[in-house]
């Protein structure tokens, strides 16, 4: 293991103690912290689904009637809600974590996290009303 | 003072027992005393075997960093009265092999820490003749609070990545060369980058926030690692789209 043990040489009884594979679930902010880290496939999820349904769509109305059809599926209703979840929690967390990655300074001086993340959840809203706008308005 | 709390102390006699045990001693509570004050007690009155490191015993010095109650702290800034009744469990910062009792070897995040050059870097030197770097109040407001880190290493111990991967260069060392990547006086950014910008640097990061929640002098590191991420890909994106330039450090 590279030189990060050389030093093994003048200790040799220290102890170290294994990293148990259930460490994050044993307190419930770790727990929160690999929730969000399996959100991602979730995400991934909901992408591949909109990728079959743009393939669908370019197959024919047939196709597109098909890809409904197992949409409704009730096994599939309940991955769909299951990822909603997950990607609800996923955006919400990345919001709130944004202005640790960003921080945006006016005048010299650091905004508060708060206005780094409001307009991110202000994007996101004023996106998904368009969206079911769309999706409403449509019929 | 009648009143006691009780200290769940973890010994590690190397000489004599093969993993760490916990010994249990009564100290008097009270209300001015923090935790070291009471190993303090425990190694003059009590206990002279008990090994522990401190120094300034006013959160300047970063040594006595250890964990109570699960969580890694100062033990000079954490006051008993804030786990009353008690007990109160010690025991040594996670993730770090244990010499003896409290003590850890911290070696290998002295190496790390060397490997991110954290100071200035010049590629002009100046003579000391031709006067000083100078810097305004808003250059230093840039990397001021990474430049708050004392070592204490409580955001090692509070990272699951440091105890997951062994060679991650962890969240005090990244913190601390974004403290000089941030310096208006520094030019080693593009030596500092090969370092950072490895799997064992900024990408083992997960982002999962313990280390700033657990710096006793709010360094913020994790906000320093997700800093130096969007800056690498940008000097990536650079010298993919402008292979000619030198890929500029600032």
């Amino acid at each position: 293991m590279k030189q990060a043990h050389a030093y093994t040489l003048y200790r040799p009884k220290w102890y170290r103690k294994r990293v148990s594979t259930w460490w994050w679930a044993q307190q419930w902010r770790s727990f929160k912290f690999i929730l969000r880290e399996l959100s991602s496939i979730a995400v991934g999820y909901v992408g591949a689904m909109l990728l079959w349904m743009i393939w669908s769509l370019i197959q024919g109305p047939e196709s597109y009637a098909n890809f409904l059809a197992w949409l409704k599926s009730p096994l599939i209703i309940v991955m769909s809600l299951i990822a909603f979840g997950f990607v609800l929690y996923h955006s919400i967390t990345w919001f709130n974590l944004a202005p640790k990655a960003m921080p945006v300074r006016v005048g010299g001086k650091r905004l508060p996290e708060w206005m780094v993340a409001a307009p991110n959840y202000v994007a996101w809203i004023v996106v998904s009303a368009v969206v079911i706008w769309f999706v409403i308005g449509g019929k | 003072m009648a009143e006691t709390i009780r200290l769940d102390v973890a010994r590690y006699r190397p000489e004599q027992e093969g993993e760490p045990t916990f010994q249990s001693y009564e100290v008097p509570l009270r209300k001015e005393w923090v935790v070291l004050d009471a190993l303090n007690h425990i190694k003059d009155k009590v206990d002279g075997s008990l090994s522990y490191r401190w120094s300034c015993r006013m959160g300047v010095c970063g040594s006595c960093g250890m964990m109570v109650n699960g969580e890694p702290k100062l033990t000079c800034a954490t006051f008993l009265t804030h786990y009353a009744p008690g007990p109160i469990k010690v025991e040594p910062l996670r993730y770090f092999p244990i010499v003896r009792d409290l003590v850890v070897e911290i070696t290998d995040f002295m190496a790390k820490l060397k490997s991110v050059k954290p100071w200035i870097v010049r590629e002009d030197e100046k003579l000391v003749s031709e006067g000083e770097y100078l810097q305004t109040p808003a250059q230093l407001d840039q990397f001021k609070q990474f430049s708050m880190c004392i070592n204490c290493l409580c955001c090692y111990a509070a990272c699951p990545v440091v105890g997951l991967d062994q060679h991650f260069i962890g969240p005090a060392a990244i913190a601390l060369a974004q403290r000089y990547n941030l310096d208006s006086r520094d030019q080693g950014n593009e030596e500092r980058l090969d370092m950072l910008s490895q799997h064992e640097g900024i990408w083992g990061c997960t982002f999962n926030g313990e280390c700033s929640k657990a710096c006793p002098k709010n360094v913020d590191p994790a906000g320093a690692i997700q800093q130096y991420k969007i800056k690498a890909v940008t000097e990536w994106f650079k010298s993919v789209l402008m292979p000619w330039g030198k890929g500029g450090t600032k």
